[in-house]
């Protein structure tokens, strides 16, 4: 507790170099959601199991997501030369290959690799910084993300972490750090795109003793998850970010809040917040500043609404996630009756950069109004799916066909569901749009929380926008009914038409239906809820007469066995 | 695996007090106690009323908003399958409908030996690797509805390489 900041760092720096040194080889192995779900665990075990039986020393370490979540499992293994050398997917019966090869015989499988990073890589491998995946990135909040082993507080320090709140507790006031954020330009990417400097104002002024910091990462949206991936892959970039977004608004107490069920970014974040308890860097008297922050993990059950911010606020209270009225504001009535401010994981997670390098460096980043990067989800059928850092600005087209590796298996692309299922769907003649919140809201879509969902050829738009409504229809809370039944009676329709047994005023009924809901409903959900209908009418219009006129299914998929569950809240 | 009413009592307890975080509530407390049993049985809902000092209503009313809850004993082996937009794009339907078909249900039930529980999720959250299904809580992506098959037969104990 007594030790200094200069102290720690110091310590962590002579860590780091020991682990990355080359003396002992360093095994690293991504285990996000993506890396488990590809196997991971089982990759792990053969991998200290033939450790032990060619008895070698060698550091394993379970990091986070690099970004190339269709290569994993993914291994990199540290080269004498100082290099990472990346081998995925491995399959288990790899392992011993690899690690007989590199790590016994000290003599790099070329043939398995992936790439290398950093130093001089090796013959025959290419460097992953020229994968069209990693050379458009700029990393800012996944800065770390693949690098460091999440709970390993000292690795984030010895990589530059905690060194803006450092700064900001020692030399800077809450006024001038705020001024920083303003600057830059920052803005919520959750899905609204508010100024961040201007809602953390809001709860600046005000003068109760006792404010919240809260983090939404429930993180509900199919195709997005990368707040969980910065959870799991570098929790103490949000949790300075945190301890900040308190030091401007002098707020003492934050909450981050998760879907529970998502084991990994729940454990990482707990076993964060208690290394930075040890430290020092959460708790009384931070760095001896005088200022005091704490923050703790808080659960949700399987709720979408639960991430809107008055249902959040409802759930940490332990009640239904059901949206509360507005005005008063949460900055003015919020958690616990006390104020408060919410903001999404990744808007926390860029403020220590925006502090360590100022806001006026942040602000060159991307393009017009929309200042930074977009940390975007792709997912689909895309030929690298994964998680990737680009600058505001980049075309969707980029972003498909340079970053992603374009559509697979010959196919062409049909349509792009991004920001969420409320988010609606853009057709493929749409890719000139730029990464831009006005753009994208001029196009009728969203950037909302990142994920971008790729479909081809073989999707069909009908079944699309079926499947879109289903999940919200499953999800609605059921406080106003023009959403609970407007989303049902709309599923209604759209099976219907799925089933070519549409009614001739079935879609003029859809459209007051999601009239009703847009004017009648508390929160986005109800009011954004017939996007996907209204964005794929205006697209797909032929698809549409096709199945209701014509009686049939282009592409065949509406012939299919489809499956959802009906909602079971009561 | 004690079904009295005392150690049910007791064990309902432990989890209700084994929360270390400074902020309990109802929620939070049925969470604990759902992992601990698997569903909520009414006895553990009254504890957890008890505990937080509500009424059984407003445990029933927090219990029955949040669909991850189930108040009947689960099977043996529990699996989720991912239903979202993402995975389904990537080819979940034909998985959900070889897992279904395989152990002889229509939609998301039990089977009725009680050996299975098929549950439906919106989202498992590793979406890069959809189709995503998980069993028993472990995650398994780029499902095949052939791979699928053989998931269940395993767990089925049909004998499976």
């Amino acid at each position: 507790m007594s030790r200094s900041f200069e102290d720690i760092r110091t310590e962590s720096g002579r860590r780091w170099q020991a682990l990355t040194g080359g003396q002992v080889p360093w095994i690293r192995v991504g285990s996000a959601l993506c890396g488990k779900a590809a196997g991971a665990d089982s990759v792990i075990e053969l991998i200290h199991e033939e450790l032990r039986q060619h008895n070698v020393e060698a550091v394993v370490s379970e990091v986070g997501c690099l970004g190339l979540c269709y290569a994993e499992p993914l291994v990199d293994i540290t080269m004498t030369n100082g290099s990472r050398l990346f081998y995925g997917p491995v399959t288990p019966s790899e392992v011993p290959a690899i690690i007989y090869s590199h790590v016994v015989r000290n003599a790099p499988v070329a043939d398995l690799a992936l790439g290398y990073l950093g130093g001089d890589g090796l013959d025959g491998v290419q460097d992953l910084k020229q994968h069209p995946m990693m050379r458009n990135q700029q990393r800012i909040a996944l800065r770390n993300a693949g690098n460091i082993d999440p709970c390993d507080i000292g690795q984030y320090v010895a990589n530059g972490g905690y060194d803006a709140l450092h700064k900001a507790l020692s030399s800077m006031t809450p006024e001038e750090t705020l001024e920083e954020v303003n600057k830059s330009g920052l803005r919520g990417r959750g899905g609204a795109a508010f100024p961040t400097g201007t809602k953390w104002s809001f709860l600046a002024r005000s003068s109760d003793p006792v404010k919240y910091i809260l983090c939404n990462c429930e993180e509900g949206d199919p195709g997005a998850f990368n707040d969980k991936g910065i959870l799991e892959s570098d929790p103490h970039t949000l949790l300075e970010g945190m301890v900040l977004a308190g030091y401007v608004t002098g707020a003492n107490y934050g909450y981050v809040f998760i879907r529970h069920g998502h084991d990994g970014p729940i454990h990482r974040t707990r076993e964060a917040i208690r290394q930075a308890q040890e430290l020092g860097i959460l708790g009384d008297n931070i760095f001896g500043s005088g200022f005091s922050f704490n923050i703790e993990v808080s659960l949700t059950g399987d709720s979408y609404v639960s991430g809107e911010e008055t249902a959040l606020m409802e759930a940490i209270e332990g009640s239904r996630a059901m949206p509360r009225f507005r005005p008063p504001f949460p900055a003015q009535v919020g958690l616990f009756g006390k104020p408060s401010n919410i903001n999404n994981v990744k808007t926390l997670a860029y403020v220590p950069q925006i502090i360590d390098k100022g806001g006026d460096w942040f602000a060159e980043i991307g393009q017009n109004r929309s200042k930074g990067t977009a940390i975007l989800c792709l997912t689909g059928n895309l030929a690298y799916t994964g998680m990737v850092e680009i600058p505001l600005g980049m075309t969707l087209r980029q972003v498909i066909y340079e970053v992603a590796g374009g559509v697979p298996n010959g196919k062409n692309l049909k349509l792009l569901q991004t920001g969420g299922p409320l988010g609606g769907v853009l057709s493929a003649e749409q890719l000139d749009i730029s990464l831009d919140f006005e753009e994208m809201a001029q196009a009728g879509a969203i950037l909302g929380s990142g994920g971008i969902i790729a479909a081809d050829e073989d999707t069909c738009a009908v079944d699309m926008t079926r499947a879109l409504i289903a999940f919200c229809q499953f999800e609605s809370c059921g406080k106003c009914f023009p959403c609970r039944l407007g989303m049902t009676h709309i599923l209604e329709m759209l099976e219907r038409i799925c089933r070519f047994e549409s009614e001739p005023g079935d879609l003029e009924m859809m459209r007051q239906v999601g009239q009703n809901m847009q004017a009648g409903s508390l929160c986005g959900h109800g009011q954004l809820g017939f996007n996907p209908v209204s964005s794929a009418l205006r697209h797909f219009g032929d698809e549409f007469h096709e199945h209701m006129v014509e009686r049939r299914c282009p592409t065949g998929r509406c012939m299919a066995d489809r499956y959802s569950p009906q909602s079971t809240r009561r | 695996m004690t079904t009295d009413a005392e150690g049910l009592k007791e064990r309902v307890n432990k989890a209700l007090n084994s929360q270390d975080q400074s902020t309990i509530t109802l929620l939070s407390s049925l969470l604990v106690v759902h992992d601990e049993l698997g569903y909520m049985p009414e006895e553990a809902v009254e504890e957890v009323a008890r505990y937080t000092n509500s009424t059984i209503n407003d445990v029933w009313g927090v219990a029955s908003f949040y669909t991850n809850f189930r108040f009947t004993p689960p099977g043996t082996h529990t699996v989720e399958l991912c239903w979202g937009p993402s995975c389904h794009v990537m080819g979940a339907m034909p998985v959900v409908k070889a897992v279904l078909d395989a152990l002889g249900l229509d939609s998301e039930s039990d089977t009725p030996d009680g050996k299975m529980t098929v549950r439906f999720n919106t989202c498992l959250g590793a979406c890069a690797q959809g189709p995503v299904i998980s069993v028993d809580h472990k995650l398994m992506g780029r499902l095949s509805p052939d791979v699928a098959r053989q998931v269940i037969a395993g767990l089925d104990g049909e004998g499976v390489e």
